[in-house]
């Protein structure tokens, strides 16, 4: 079978997303861009024996590429191994998208121009002049609604007719006087045996006039760079002499504005200029006073559904995985393997699993609010706050996500394109107190503070988080990233109903990518925690606590006597030793080595400090309501080392789902190392600072 | 001819001088901030931190810093 592969391109807002979901019999496949964690979206067709791939590129504004995410789109476009271009550009704003078609059309590879969102222009009166533009272009034209799901199938079939023909012949010309450089850098670009082609060798000459950095790059290595070079400097001097410009960039710029202006003046009737409910929202949402209030309450609304709904299925799951971890122990015979199943495997797949709808329902939130066009407002809102602190607007999402699960939250830094903005962002995240740390402080709390002031002081560690976070924000960029913070400059598209299949879909696939990434991760890091705290066995101990347990006079000595088993044997095992090992790193902060195990366990999850300290003090199967451990809390914690253990728990890395996600979103090693190390390092010195302080207040 | 930030909401006019640099530049040119466009300030935050913008049909924001370096030629009376 023939096999096509397609380079979907356009800028952002375009709705190229929407037309690959309304395709046909299309079979989408979500992967990532080699080496990046840039989402990269497939879709496949089989169609009259050709099998066609159309890979869907991140939003890019021009070749001139500016963000992360658009140099992926530029080095697909500029170094991958594709057919031909289909390049989508918003009827609405036309004469701006024409210009990076422009660029497109520079590359002189086989094209097709989709223009999308007819329907809008239609509706207010415009008209779009399919054969005028086709004409003038030299390349074919089709006019789509994805909304409506109109010319969308056209696009396959002219694929195929495109693929099959000859490459139309350029019709793209600037001015005579860059025609005349362009041509005299076509002939030393010849000299160069990878040059040959005419085309090619056009392409390099132009991009060379944009300043193009990465195509300077190329051509910097090769024999004829010397010659070029020299040339270049005069074509550039002389241009910008001729054109009284400061760079031969703004000349192919204007050039490309007054080409894109005069075709549309040829090919667009536009539309009468109306006050559209883009406006009409803008006017309410973007209020300079009520704008800041009504964010906030969506903000709030979105938190509310988010763990009100998100927790009636996660009891739901919690009993099942329970069920199941029951199931497999009656139906195993006892010994290592039904252990690591029925309480390793499974329980921490499950703990996983529980956070999904909790997951999905932010996200939705999340994706709701971005594809509405309501998410560029919040940033344009909070972005005089966030500066301050070293942030960009957009940073406030990721930043209360956190407050839910810093797992989506890490993911949500993704709408954060500088990646300055980004990994600032993300290494404050953690500071976000996040839903599994409740029940610690709730723990906490009850066994060192009255109850009538515990919403209080619960409210005080979320409130001190967030404003570490903020600070640390601050610090990171005065210290780390010197320097301004990138500019703001951003589009702000025009509200749009979102569609329900692109929602359902984006949902799926981030449910698909979580469960695949964390399951394995969590499942295999919870083996290990498993195995240290079981492993090595103390047989005689364990001999000689039966008997005593058989001798028991009743049934509360018998369980204390159990209980008594299961912490001598933990302080044996793996784990007991490590806790023995690290206890002088937590000694100044007041904490036994139980604590201290704790402490570390709760690297793996944040639930677990609570389990791991019930064990640990013998009292068998509790939660953070036991009054006994409670007691046993105040005889052997005290208050100064307790508040040392809120602020630790309160800073620290989070659990190893997070920390994965972290390493999955960052690949640079000195950030993953860096992300390893200071927070710990900051939350010891944090304890220990509050430990002395209430040591010389007298606690 | 002024800067962006000397103009108050519902100012109408045409761009005359962009003085930001490279990339910077160039991204406000592929958002159709262009010498010659037609532009209309559209609203600014209450500490006017942030600026937006419209020109051709596309909204635009931007901070303060780079609203002062695109300069206009405002229609009629107004700033």
């Amino acid at each position: 079978m023939n096999k096509i592969k397609v380079a979907l391109a356009g800028q952002p807002n375009v709705g190229k997303s929407s037309i690959i979901n309304s395709m046909t019999g299309a079979r989408l496949h979500v992967g990532n861009f080699s080496g990046v964690t840039v989402e990269k979206k497939e879709v496949f067709i089989q169609k009259d024996g050709y099998e066609i791939e159309i890979v869907d590129l991140p939003g890019i504004y021009s070749l001139n590429a500016y963000t992360p995410e658009e140099q992926v789109a530029k080095k697909f476009l500029y170094n991958e191994d594709y057919d031909l271009i289909v390049n989508v550009v918003d009827a609405n704003t036309l004469s701006r998208n024409l210009i990076f078609t422009f660029q497109l059309m520079d590359m002189q590879k086989k094209m097709i121009l989709v223009v999308n969102m007819i329907d809008e222009v239609e509706k207010q009166g415009g008209r779009v002049d399919k054969e005028k533009l086709e004409e003038l272009l030299g390349i074919p034209v089709i006019l789509t609604s994805a909304k409506e799901h109109r010319g969308v199938d056209e696009i396959v079939d002219q694929i195929i007719k495109t693929y099959g023909s000859e490459k139309p012949k350029n019709k793209l010309y600037y001015d005579e006087r860059i025609e005349e450089q362009i041509e005299k850098l076509v002939k030393v670009l010849h000299k160069s045996p990878h040059f040959k082609d005419p085309d090619e060798a056009r392409f390099i000459a132009i991009r060379l006039l944009d300043r193009d950095e990465d195509v300077y790059r190329t051509i910097h290595d090769l024999p004829i760079f010397i010659e070029l070079h020299e040339m270049l400097g005069k074509i550039y001097r002389d241009l910008e002499l001729e054109f009284d410009e400061e760079s031969t960039t703004d000349i192919m710029n204007d050039e490309r504005y007054a080409l894109s202006k005069a075709l549309v003046m040829k090919a667009l009737v536009t539309p009468p200029k109306k006050v559209t409910l883009t406006d009409r929202l803008d006017k309410l949402l973007i209020h300079p006073v009520l704008g800041l209030p009504i964010f906030l309450f969506f903000m709030w609304l979105l938190f509310q559904i988010t763990f009100e709904v998100g927790s009636i299925p996660m009891d739901m799951i919690d009993a099942a995985f329970t069920e199941i971890s029951n199931t497999i122990k009656g139906a195993l015979p006892s010994g290592p393997i039904r252990s690591v199943l029925a309480d390793g495997v499974v329980p921490a797949v499950g703990s996983v699993i529980m956070f999904l709808p909790n997951i999905l329902i932010l996200f939705l939130g999340i994706n709701l609010l971005e594809q509405t066009g309501y998410m560029s407002r919040a940033a344009f809102l909070l972005d005089g706050f966030m500066k301050k602190f070293g942030l960009q607007g957009k940073a406030f999402i990721p930043l209360v996500s956190g407050f839910g699960c810093t797992v989506p939250a890490y993911m949500a830094a993704r709408t954060l394109k500088n990646p300055k903005d980004r990994i600032i962002t993300m290494l404050v995240l953690g500071f976000m107190s996040c839903s599994a740390r409740l029940p610690v402080y709730v723990l906490l709390i009850g066994a060192f503070f009255p109850s009538s002031h515990a919403g209080n002081i619960l409210f005080i560690i979320y409130i001190s988080g967030a404003i570490l976070g903020l600070i640390v924000a601050k610090i990171l960029r005065t210290v780390l990233f010197k320097g301004e913070p990138e500019p703001f400059v951003m589009e702000m598209p025009p509200y749009r109903f979102p569609s329900m299949k692109a929602l359902a879909v984006e949902l799926w696939i981030k449910a698909k990518l979580f469960l695949k990434k964390a399951g394995t991760f969590i499942a295999g890091a919870s083996m290990i925690v498993w195995f240290l705290s079981s492993y090595p066995h103390d047989t005689s101990l364990v001999e000689s606590y039966e008997k005593k347990i058989e001798t028991a006079i009743d049934e509360a000595q018998k369980a204390e006597l159990q209980n008594e088993l299961s912490a001598k044997e933990l302080e044996s095992s793996y784990l007991g030793r490590i806790g023995k090992a690290i206890e002088p790193v937590f000694e100044p902060l007041g904490f036994d080595w139980r604590v201290s195990v704790a402490t570390i366990t709760g690297l793996a999850a944040k639930e677990v400090v609570v389990s791991t300290l019930a064990t640990l003090y013998a009292v068998g199967e509790a939660d953070e309501q036991s009054s006994t451990l409670i007691e046993r809390l105040r005889e052997n914690v005290s208050f100064k080392a307790a508040i040392a253990l809120i602020v630790i728990i309160m800073i620290y890395s989070p659990c190893i789902a997070a920390m994965s996600t972290f390493w999955a979103e960052v690949p640079q090693w000195a950030w993953r190392g860096f992300y390893l190390v200071y927070p710990n390092v900051l939350a010891w010195l944090a304890a220990f600072g509050v430990y002395s302080l209430l040591g010389v207040m007298g606690f | 001819m002024k800067p962006l930030t000397e103009c108050t909401i519902g100012c109408e006019g045409r761009i005359v001088k962009i003085k930001a640099k490279d990339p910077i530049k160039g991204r406000l040119f592929s958002l159709g901030l262009a010498k010659g466009s037609e532009i209309k300030i559209l609203d600014h935050t209450l500490a006017k931190q942030t600026w937006e913008v419209e020109s051709d049909g596309t909204k635009i924001a931007l901070r303060e810093e780079e609203a002062a370096s695109i300069f206009m030629e405002p229609k009629g009376s107004c700033g």
